[in-house]
Parts: structure tokens; C-alpha cells; sequence
């Protein structure tokens, strides 16, 4: 580290011999509670909660709130990822098909060669970081808008993974890979079920608090979130002071690519097999989970913690709705008006934080 | 083409009590077949403030990109500290100490000013896999350097964004000076802000001096460069007008050769043919210090 070459000595400068008078003050907990960007989606969630736990009864069991967990688990770890290529200062709308991607990679690669599925498992590891890396290079090479880049490689993905799926099976689903070696050892790993205080609750709950530790340490605590910030706050700024922006990004997308791998082998190893047209529409839920969280579309501001809530929200609306046994199809009804508040809650805080 | 007379007489102006940390010697600049600038002789002294003025379009920032190392010199010398260099990123240029502050460029508003200070260069602390920011550390030495340029800041964690524009440059230029900076270019910082706020800047600017940097200061405010300056360079259509030490120089001077006193006499002569404009209320234009 160089620092303090100062020549002479460091001397205050010519100002004015009065100390300075502190103008601000100290501000209160509740103002800086609201500086943080998951505040929106905390009071959120609880509402959400009270107001399930008040009309659907069933909500109240602790195997239901299990499912809710899991629910939101699945979404949340991608949700994780998408948050921060956002603070990033970027979107990937390819993240919801990549997830099949992967999957069918896995399957149809040990069933093919008759493989032990970790080979599978390892290969697939393998194609979704491509994918975030093409994606990410794309970005860097063209100059285009990451919408327009991760739009295009949504579409290539959505149908290679028909094409080749068709190509390789002669169906749209894979076999099952149930009976091959390491079919079990792999689901323990990504789809097994922890008892946790006598209710079973799916491994993917505690790896998605997992990672959402590891991304809020990275985030706050490390060189690496601090670049996250500045990529997405200000590139030029961020570049002119050193920072690698573009390998940063590249590293968000393919961080992207390690949870659609991740979210992949849970579903390909909760149902043995997996359907090629899948995962079309959920990169939204993902973008929608992370900007209640407090995520800025335009980047450079958000938190891990905010998509674990945005994801945690969802699953609340997902189950509640079936355990108040209303009409499932007003979900997306809800998950709207979730938006709309949510953005609406942060923009507000935004305007109370920003005021000295 | 270039030509490699150079005159030592004409590159000093000032008095040579230091060796100057940078030296321009008839440097030009052509893009393409436009020429951009012209046979530029400068000298920045460490302790000393170099004013570059000049209006839009003379060549002012085609100047520091050079200097900063954004784009190279097609004629001439460029010398750090005697010896001829050529810098091809500002990254070589801030490895000898030649830092540059731009005016929309200098942080990302929604960091906190910790984070802002420490952006690009962060202190660490503990092994690999769990290396983590010296949150801490960082904080007291921004604290620290922020007070030794006259900055008080009540809270650290604020984004910088909601600092004013004037302090916000402050903190860029209290950041290059932490690391490492002997010569410090900075580019336009008061012309967007408003006069209370451009004060807070040329305060700094005199601290960065105080503390033994050279200063290059580009503006097009005369007034403002005749506070802080110890020498000026006027630039006109991509050759200098002007290269005088403060000793040498009026304000009244300064802000002729910035205006463009015979531009302005016929800018004058020619609101005398519109109806309307009271000609006889224009000051007259001062040929001569009249002070």
C-alpha cells in the first residue's frame, strides 16, 4: 500500500481556525434502519405473514411453513445470484431457462454415456459457467445493454434445450436417472430432507441461508462486493480508480451460471427426470424477487438479505393462497401488487435515507 | 514530424527554486489532420499551482488527456522528473505519481465515503479464503486524511452522493493525495458548481499545494485560477496565448487574454449594428493592466 507521500509536513490547510461545527445531527436508529435497502422487504414479509397467519389456519403448522421455506428456497438461491448482477449493475434473462439447461445437461450426459452421474453433475457445473461467461463476454464485447444480450442467449437456450433434448431422447423429457450409481449420494447432497426439530424441511432452505451468508459477507465484508457496488453504481468512476469492472461482471454472470447449476441438479434429483421446456418465465420471478428485496433496477445498490426476503415473500404468497383455498390463478394477481408496493415502499425509503 | 528544438528558455518561466516534477517541451498533438495542439512548452513544480485556462475548444483537455495518460503526444517531450516518458493508460501515470480528478468521474454516489476513498485500492486484512475489507482501518485513515485537507465529516457511512458537489470533489482530491500523488490534475472542478461551493474547492486545491503538490488546475474562470495559481497557461486554438508567472500577470490580464480582448472588441462593434443593445453601457475592453 502507498499512501501519505506528503513531501511536507501534513498540516491542516489555511482554513479558518474555528473547529468545525458539526451541522448534522447524529441521526436515530429508525433513519438509519431505513438506509438499508432490505427494510422495505422486512416490513413487507411480515405483513405478508401476519396476514396469512390471520386467514388460512393450515399456514400456521410448522410442515406447512416447511413448504413455504422450500418454495422459496428454489427461487431464492437463483434470487441470491440475480440480486447481485444487479447491484452489479446488470440483468440475466436467460437465468430461468439456464436452470434447465443445466439439468438436461446432467441427465442426458450420464444417461448417454452411462456414466455415474457425477460426471453428469461436474459437466453441467461446466455448461452453466460457460453460459455465464458467454453471457458476461457478450456484454463486454459488444457494448449492448445485458437485457438485449441475455434476451438473445434466453431464446438460444430455450431451444437448444427442446433441439437437443428431442435429439438426444425422441421426447421432450429425459429418462430417468433414478437407478444410476450415484444417484442417491447426489440427492443427499441437493434434494434430500434435514429433520429440524422434528419437521422435515428440505436441504435446499438451509444451502440457500448458506449462500445467502456467503453473499452477504462477500457483499459487505470483502474487495470483491465493494467492486460489485461500484460496477453497478458507476463504471466510469469505478473503472477510472482501478477497479476491473469488467471482470467483475463476468464473475456476476458467472456466479448467475453456479445457482442455475445448483437449482438444476436439486430439481433434476428431486424428479429423476426433467422436462426440456421448463423454467421459461421464472428469470422474472427472480428479477421481481430481488427488486422487492430493494435492489435498484439501475444498479449499484441492494442487499443479499433483501432477494432472501423478496424470495421469502414469495413463497408465503405461493402456499398462502393454497392454504386460504382461494383460487390459485390470482397469484400472479398478488405477486403484481407485490411489485408495484415494493418499488413503490423502496423508492420512498430511498428519498428518507438520502435526506442529511 | 517532430521537431526536437527545444528551448530550454522558453519552457520556465517561473522561478526555478524546484526542479519541476513535469515538463511539456513543444508537445503537439494531431488527430487525424486537425492539429489539437501546437508547440505546448510547461513546467508543474512541486508546491506550485499550474493554471491551464482556455475557452471550449482550445485544447484544454486534449491537453491533460496527455498529460494523464489518456491519449499520447505525436510531437515534442514529455518529462517526468527529467527523463523522456510516454504514457500509454492513466495507470502508468499514476505509478509516477500523476493523479487526475475529473469532474463527473471522481465517485460512485450511492457508497458510502469510506467506501469511495478506498474504492480500487482497498485494505485487507487475513488469509485468503476469508480476506476480508479492514473496515476499521479504512475509516480512521479517511477520517484522518479528510481532516488534514480541512474536511469534516460527521458520518463516514453517508453515500457520497448526498455530500455537496464541492465536498465531493474534496474527497477525490484528499483521496489522491493519500495515494501517493505528487502532481494532481484537475480537470474543471468548479465549473459546475456555485460560488460558495467553488470556494470549498480552490480551498483544497491551496491545501494540496500547502502539502507540497503540483497542482494542474484546469478552468475557464480567470478569477478562480488567479486566486490559487502561481503560474498560468493561457491556451487559444491549440497554442498557448499565454505562459507567465503570477509575478507577470494581472487578474485584469489574465481575464483579457481568457475573454479574447480583440474578439471581444469586434463582438462589441458588431452589438453597436443591433438595435437595442447599449454599447456605451459595455465596459471598455482593457488593453493595457490598468491596475
Amino acid at each position: 500500500m502507498t499512501h501519505t507521500a506528503t513531501p511536507a509536513a501534513a498540516t491542516p490547510p489555511a482554513s479558518p481556525a474555528v473547529p468545525p461545527k458539526s451541522r448534522t445531527a447524529e441521526r436515530s436508529l429508525a433513519r438509519r434502519a431505513l438506509a438499508r435497502p432490505e427494510i422495505g422487504a422486512l416490513v413487507a414479509a411480515v405483513g405478508v405473514y401476519l396476514f396469512f397467519f390471520a386467514v388460512a389456519p393450515t399456514f400456521r403448522q410448522a410442515d406447512s411453513f416447511a413448504t413455504v421455506l422450500y418454495q422459496a428456497s428454489t427461487m431464492g438461491i437463483m434470487a441470491l445470484a440475480v440480486s447481485l448482477l444487479m447491484i452489479g449493475g446488470e440483468f440475466d434473462l436467460s437465468a430461468g431457462v439456464a436452470v434447465t439447461s443445466s439439468a438436461l445437461a446432467a441427465s442426458m450426459l450420464s444417461f448417454q454415456l452411462t456414466a455415474n452421474v457425477w460426471v453428469g453433475v461436474l459437466v453441467a457445473l461446466l455448461v452453466s459457467l460457460t453460459v455465464g461467461l458467454i453471457n458476461g463476454l457478450l456484454l463486454i464485447k459488444t457494448g449492448l445493454p445485458s437485457f438485449l444480450v441475455s434476451l438473445a442467449s434466453f431464446l438460444m437456450l430455450q431451444g437448444a434445450n427442446l433441439a437437443i433434448t428431442k435429439l438426444l431422447t425422441g421426447n421432450v423429457a429425459t429418462d430417468t436417472i433414478s437407478d444410476m450409481d450415484g444417484f442417491d449420494q447426489a440427492k443427499s447432497l441437493f434434494a434430500s430432507e434435514v429433520d429440524v426439530f422434528g419437521v422435515d424441511v428440505k436441504i435446499t432452505v438451509l444451502w440457500w441461508l448458506i449462500f445467502a451468508a456467503i453473499a452477504t459477507w462477500v457483499l459487505l465484508r470483502t474487495k470483491f462486493g465493494n467492486w460489485i457496488f461500484a460496477a453497478g453504481g458507476s463504471k466510469e468512476s469505478a473503472r477510472a480508480v482501478g477497479v476491473p469492472v469488467n471482470l467483475t461482471k463476468i464473475a456476476l454472470f458467472m456466479t448467475v451460471g453456479f445457482a442455475a447449476w445448483f437449482v438444476g441438479m436439486h430439481l433434476l434429483f428431486e424428479y429423476n427426470t426433467v422436462q426440456a421446456g421448463e423454467g421459461v418465465g421464472n428469470e422474472f420471478y427472480y428479477i421481481i424477487a430481488a427488486v422487492i428485496g430493494g435492489c435498484l433496477l439501475t444498479g449499484g445498490y441492494g442487499s443479499a438479505i433483501g432477494a432472501v426476503l423478496g424470495a421469502f415473500i414469495f413463497g408465503m404468497v405461493n402456499q398462502g393462497i393454497v392454504y386460504a383455498n382461494w383460487n390459485p390463478d390470482w397469484f400472479k394477481f398478488f405477486v403484481g401488487v407485490m411489485l408495484l408496493l415494493a418499488t413503490l415502499v423502496n423508492l420512498w425509503v430511498r428519498r428518507q435515507a438520502a435526506r442529511r | 514530424m517532430a521537431t526536437n528544438v527545444t528551448k530550454d528558455s522558453a519552457a520556465q518561466a517561473s522561478a526555478p527554486d524546484e526542479e519541476p516534477v513535469i515538463r511539456l517541451r513543444d508537445v503537439g498533438k494531431l488527430y487525424g489532420n486537425i492539429r489539437a495542439l501546437e508547440g505546448i512548452d510547461l513546467a508543474v513544480r512541486p508546491g506550485r499551482v499550474t493554471c491551464v485556462l482556455g475557452d471550449n475548444g482550445a485544447g484544454k483537455s486534449t491537453l491533460i488527456k496527455i498529460i494523464s495518460g489518456l491519449h499520447q503526444h505525436d510531437e515534442g517531450e514529455y518529462l517526468v522528473d527529467g527523463e523522456p516518458v510516454r504514457l500509454n493508460t492513466p495507470r502508468d501515470a499514476l505509478k509516477l505519481g500523476i493523479a487526475t480528478v475529473y469532474q463527473d468521474l471522481a465517485t460512485v454516489p450511492l457508497m458510502p465515503v469510506w467506501r469511495n476513498f478506498f474504492l480500487g485500492s482497498e485494505l485487507t486484512r487475513g488469509p485468503w479464503p476469508v480476506r476480508r475489507l479492514d473496515i476499521q482501518r479504512m475509516k480512521q485513515i479517511t477520517g484522518e486524511e479528510l481532516s488534514a485537507m480541512g474536511i469534516h465529516l460527521d458520518n463516514l457511512e453517508q453515500p457520497i452522493g448526498t455530500l455537496s458537489g464541492g465536498q465531493r470533489q474534496s474527497v477525490a482530491i484528499a483521496r489522491a493525495v493519500h495515494f501517493g500523488a505528487r502532481v494532481l490534475i484537475l480537470d474543471e472542478p468548479t465549473a459546475a458548481l456555485g460560488v460558495k461551493q467553488s470556494g470549498v474547492v480552490l480551498k483544497y486545491i491551496a491545501a494540496a499545494r500547502e502539502r507540497g503538490l503540483g497542482v494542474i488546475f484546469i478552468t475557464h474562470n480567470p478569477h478562480h485560477a488567479y486566486m490559487v495559481g502561481d503560474h498560468f497557461a493561457v491556451l487559444r486554438l491549440g497554442a498557448l496565448e499565454l505562459n507567465a508567472a503570477r509575478e507577470d500577470v494581472s487578474l485584469e490580464e489574465l481575464t483579457n487574454h481568457m475573454a479574447g480582448g480583440a474578439e471581444l472588441a469586434a463582438l462589441k462593434h458588431e452589438l453597436a449594428q443591433v438595435r437595442g443593445v447599449d454599447v456605451d453601457e459595455l465596459p471598455e475592453e482593457v488593453a493595457a493592466p490598468s491596475s
